[in-house]
């Protein structure tokens, strides 16, 4: 296959880097976490009760009268490749945990990959939503949306006093997970984002990288999201968040501006010296490879470099990942020819920039 | 490279080659730890605020029962263990368990305070109307205005009967 072909049937709406302040923000991602009252939670239901459970979810769908869900896909984990799971792992469209860990767990995926809702996950149905750019709002819309259909079919547990109930108590109440994922190469290199971080902890936010809990902000991008479901609503949630994302975005702005300013060369000799390695390297590791795409996505977004589209970092993050390597490949890779592929990979999609 | 991971009793073994161990080994020692902290944390949560009374009610031993959700059968520990419900009931059973542990997670909060299901909210509407209903049945008894009373008492038995179909 062509890598314009695989490219072309790899990316999800997201990736597409046309949303709101786009420069700085990949993605706004919701989830809503739900529970049917008459099932056990899955932390010790059992295989038939989870059958039960999706089966449930199955029948209900023909019912959902929502656009975006026409056309909806229903993947059963059980059905598919180790290598198909990973490769929507790595697309932030299921959970590491409903893939290699859940009993009879299956996801509902949009055409456009811009909702997805996992059945049997920590959960008996997480809604997720991811827009690109800064849309918490719409994304938020668009997951309600989603709730609401489901809920016309399913009986939820829901309590008035504690809200939607979820297996974690971390999640209970709205069951609402809203986060944002940033590119912030200017508050990483000002050495800001070590200051940053703790004083988002204490606005009840989380600060991880970019494949979630302990994982390291590979390529400067940073995952921002609410701790607290309980007791705000979830319009506040958002609000409070977007407040933070937005000052944060301003910070990074103002951080780029000095960097130009104070070492507009040295700047610019970092940048063109990771698209050399990226047109020209052989062998690169996944650390190296997020590292120059960062500098080369900074370089895109204040104007150095003119003839790369935008949304190259956001597709080659992805693109890039082991099981999608692999998936190009058509099959298992060691991790040394995994590191030739990536090099490859990336060496034919700026081919690709320079041919359009 | 080869690392052995035990979780609640249940033994992995991981082989990686050494790249490998480069790439994906902090993430196997971090995500194990991070599932375990969580777990930790929580059972610190409750034991933080137990006072001795809960302290015995949490000792078999001391008190002769052990608290469990009479639905799905998990006890405190069990919960603490896993650092998560057995079912949507055990919010009801652990209820007392649950305030301080709530307020500590979620910034002091302890009450839902967002949207409420179209549907069984609907219920919860309609239960309120049957409270204010209710209440002024009660004073049109006390000012002895039966007939209006009669048409109120039906206009509940109405909403009562919806709350019945509607499988409450």
């Amino acid at each position: 296959m062509s890598i314009e072909r695989f490219i072309n049937q790899s990316i999800s709406s997201w990736m597409n880097a046309d949303g709101p302040q786009a420069d700085i923000i990949l993605t706004s991602r919701i989830r809503l976490a739900r529970n049917l009252k008459d099932y056990l939670f899955p932390t010790i239901f059992t295989k038939e009760e989870a059958d039960k459970v999706l089966k449930q979810v199955e029948s209900v769908i023909p019912l959902l009268n929502l656009h975006p869900l026409k056309d909806a896909e229903l993947l059963k984990m059980e059905e598919l490749q180790p290598l198909q799971k990973q490769v929507l792992v790595e697309k932030h469209l299921i959970s590491p945990s409903l893939a290699d860990q859940s009993i009879t767990g299956a996801c509902l995926l949009s055409q456009n990959e811009e909702i997805s809702i996992m059945i049997n996950e920590e959960d008996h149905i997480r809604i997720q939503c991811i827009l690109s750019g800064l849309q918490l709002q719409a994304a938020l819309d668009l997951a309600n949306a989603v709730d609401d259909q489901l809920e016309q079919h399913l009986d939820y547990a829901f309590n008035e006093v504690r809200g939607y109930l979820t297996s974690c108590p971390t999640n209970v109440g709205t069951g609402l997970r809203a986060s944002v994922m940033l590119h912030l190469p200017g508050l990483v290199m000002t050495q800001q984002m070590r200051q940053l971080i703790p004083s988002i902890n204490q606005l009840g936010l989380v600060v991880r990288g970019i494949y979630g809990e302990g994982s390291e902000a590979l390529g400067n991008i940073f995952q921002i999201s609410n701790q607290i479901t309980l007791g705000k609503s979830e319009q506040d949630i958002i609000i409070d968040l977007n407040d933070v994302v937005q000052q944060i975005v301003n910070q990074e702005r103002a951080a780029r501006e000095a960097i130009i300013k104070t070492s507009g060369v040295q700047l610019e000799d970092k940048i063109y010296r990771s698209l050399g390695v990226l047109m020209n390297s052989r062998i690169i590791e996944t650390k190296e490879a997020a590292q120059c795409l960062s500098d080369v996505r900074l370089g895109i977004d204040i104007g150095y470099i003119k003839n790369i589209s935008r949304n190259i970092l956001n597709e080659l993050m992805i693109l890039t990942q082991p099981g999608f390597l692999q998936l190009y490949a058509g099959g298992g890779l060691r991790p040394f020819e995994r590191d030739v592929r990536r090099a490859t990979m990336i060496r034919e999609r700026l081919q690709m920039e320079n041919n359009n | 490279m080869h690392f052995t991971k035990i979780i609640n009793g249940e033994k992995t073994e991981i082989h990686l080659c050494e790249h490998c161990a480069q790439e994906k080994g902090t993430e196997f020692m971090i995500s194990g730890t991070s599932g375990f902290a969580i777990n930790n944390l929580l059972a610190g949560l409750f034991n933080l605020n137990s006072n001795i009374e809960q302290l015995n009610q949490n000792n078999p031993i001391q008190s002769g029962e052990i608290i469990q959700c009479d639905r799905c059968g998990m006890t405190l520990n069990q919960i603490l263990n896993i650092g998560r419900f057995g079912c949507a009931h055990c919010y009801k059973a652990f209820q007392e368990q649950l305030n301080p542990l709530l307020r500590r997670l979620h910034g002091g909060n302890w009450k839902h305070n967002g949207k409420i299901p179209q549907r069984s909210g609907g219920v919860l509407n309609i239960r309120k109307k049957i409270d204010i209903l209710k209440e002024t049945l009660q004073t049109l008894v006390a000012k002895e205005e039966f007939e209006k009373a009669a048409e109120v008492r039906d206009e509940i038995r109405l909403y009562e009967k919806q709350l019945q179909e509607g499988g409450e």
